[in-house]
């Protein structure tokens, strides 16, 4: 049975070498994630969404604060969450099914090697890869390169996936055909699911649940429920429920930009 | 860590980097174009594809060919004395005279087992130390003076002294080759470790990758085109001094041969062995774009 995710009075400072100084990312942020849900984060660029989910994943040390999952604190990355990049970060070098083996080499779990054959074979044809299976990431388009980090994380079987701004540079057309096949895995999975973006829109298709954090330091702001019903169909975006909660988070987003705003005039004067 | 914030200053991004990840795509197109389109369906076939095919070989033969041609012409017509210009014909005949002069294989030999000793010994510990070097970044504070020194210095000035070390039989000639090569190799080496695709460690520590599972399938596989470049720089040094170092002292050896043509004025002579020197270098160049093409497989092709 996965677990919850509970993160407690985070607070996150990380060394800029550049500028010699402490630089606080998130602040005393509480946030929990119910098992199965699909939450998505958005806020002000550079409000410390990344720097947090980073630390879900292990990879950045808390000042403060903790991050339980499942009742385990987390403090380096684990066999139990699993990171979709926004970079699609392919090893060049190995085909399709190699990159979707290295999740699950790396983790060494103890799956044999017709184990590992055989998982990667069922994402490679759940992601739509069946027949690229031996291409070189320098052969697939951006949109297909990212299936292919999507299909690495899911390999590994994570109780929890986390997703890092994963669509973010791709096209228009390509990201909504992604958001699609991203709710149609989702849904054959049902993977706990933390989803990092600054687009409202795909925010409100995606989650269960928005996170609205708030400007530099990081903090949850405002969480937001998505009642629309599940399968979503991409025409859901243009329903008056759906520009509600648009309106509703961009309002609450725009209010800590001016905030911020606000608050660098200030420094310079 | 790495973080979106635009007010952290990101990293200036390599162009290496981000031309890997995101021009990736767009190299492939320009690529699969040109591959498929002579071959597609709606083309027709192009009726000299035959020497479309082979155009680069039938030029160069062309080209060598002509050249050998005028230079035959021109040491004929005796402008300038076959001392000076030897013309084809006579160098021909000055293999004609080496192969009955017995000593070839011999020649070839020693030369040749001064070039595989050392320069495979530096292949070996260059690589090695230069692995070292990349991923130690206090091994690199220490060791980089001296390998800044001796790359900056020409190696072939140490001869005398290697010479006075080893005497004048192979091992000095061995000495010099490894110095030669060892420097261009490690050096590469250590930049390939230094240039990792920092997207692709994250990816390996966010798996909960430890170090030498990191160094064998991230850094060692993303180092190997540097370890390459490295490797075909150092070929070119070492031929540098198997010549100069058998030139200034030896007993046997291809560049022996030339120091006693060059000193009895035979020039036809120093003709043909030079042939010797330039066939070693282009076989080696060969072999080793060979060795790159079959580990950039992934690599997309301009």
């Amino acid at each position: 049975m996965p677990g919850r995710l509970e993160a407690r009075g985070v607070t996150i400072h990380y060394r800029r070498r550049r500028f010699g100084d402490n630089f606080l990312a998130v602040s005393r942020l509480d946030m929990t994630v119910e098992p199965g849900e699909f939450v998505a984060i958005v806020g002000p660029s550079g409000c410390g969404k990344t720097t947090f989910l980073n630390a879900v994943d292990g990879l950045v040390p808390l000042t403060d604060g903790s991050i339980m999952l499942g009742g385990q604190l987390i403090t380096k990355p684990g066999n139990d969450r699993a990171m979709v990049f926004q970079q699609p970060s392919l090893l060049p070098w190995r085909t399709v099914k190699g990159n979707i083996d290295y999740g699950m080499e790396t983790q060494g779990d103890v799956t044999s090697k017709s184990d590992r054959d055989e998982q990667t074979k069922r994402f490679i044809d759940l992601v739509g890869l069946h027949g690229f299976e031996d291409s070189f990431p320098s052969e697939l388009s951006g949109g297909m390169q990212q299936r292919v980090n999507l299909a690495r994380a899911l390999a590994t079987d994570p109780e929890l996936l986390l997703l890092d701004e994963p669509f973010a540079a791709l096209d228009a057309q390509t990201r909504e055909t992604m958001q699609l096949e991203l709710l149609r895995v989702w849904n054959a999975t049902r993977k706990t699911a933390i989803f990092i973006t600054h687009d409202i829109v795909e925010a409100v298709y995606l989650a269960d649940r928005v996170v609205v954090m708030s400007s530099r330091p990081g903090r949850v702001k405002m969480s937001v429920p998505i009642n629309l019903p599940r399968p979503r169909d991409l025409r859901i975006k243009r329903e008056p429920r759906f520009l509600e909660y648009e309106l509703k988070i961009w309002e609450s987003i725009r209010e800590e930009v001016l905030r911020a705003d606000a608050g660098t005039k200030e420094a310079v004067a | 860590m790495t973080t979106t914030d635009p007010r952290v200053a990101p990293r200036p991004s390599t162009p290496g980097f981000d031309a890997g990840i995101t021009g990736y795509d767009e190299k492939w197109l320009g690529a699969a174009t040109a591959e498929v389109l002579p071959d597609g369906p709606l083309t027709s076939p192009r009726p000299d594809s035959v020497y479309a095919r082979f155009e680069s070989i039938i030029i160069g033969t062309a080209a060598v060919a002509g050249f050998v041609g005028v230079w035959h012409l021109f040491a004929s017509a005796r402008i300038v004395p076959p001392l000076f210009l030897p013309g084809p014909l006579d160098v021909a005949e000055a293999y004609a005279e080496i192969w009955k002069g017995g000593e070839l294989w011999q020649d070839l030999s020693i030369s040749g087992q001064e070039m595989a000793i050392g320069y495979g010994l530096a292949a070996v510990t260059g690589v090695l130390l230069g692995l070292a070097i990349g991923w130690y970044r206090r091994l690199s504070y220490a060791l980089d003076p001296f390998i800044s020194f001796f790359y900056a210095t020409p190696r072939i000035v140490l001869l005398p002294l290697l010479i006075i070390w080893f005497g004048i039989g192979v091992q000095s000639k061995i000495a010099v080759v490894f110095l030669g090569a060892f420097f261009a190799i490690v050096i590469n080496t250590a930049a390939g470790v230094r240039n990792l695709d920092a997207h692709l460690v994250k990816v390996a520590r966010s798996f909960g990758a430890r170090d030498i599972w990191l160094f064998r399938t991230i850094t060692i596989p993303g180092s190997v085109p540097f370890i390459l470049t490295g490797l075909r720089l150092g070929t070119g040094h070492a031929l540098v001094g198997v010549v100069v170092g058998e030139l200034v002292a030896s007993q046997h050896g291809i560049g022996h041969q030339m120091a006693i043509a060059g000193a009895t004025f035979q020039s036809a002579k120093l003709f043909a062995y030079l042939m010797f020197i330039a066939a070693t270098g282009v076989i080696l160049t060969v072999v080793l774009q060979r060795l790159e093409r079959k580990f950039d497989a992934w690599r997309p092709r301009a």
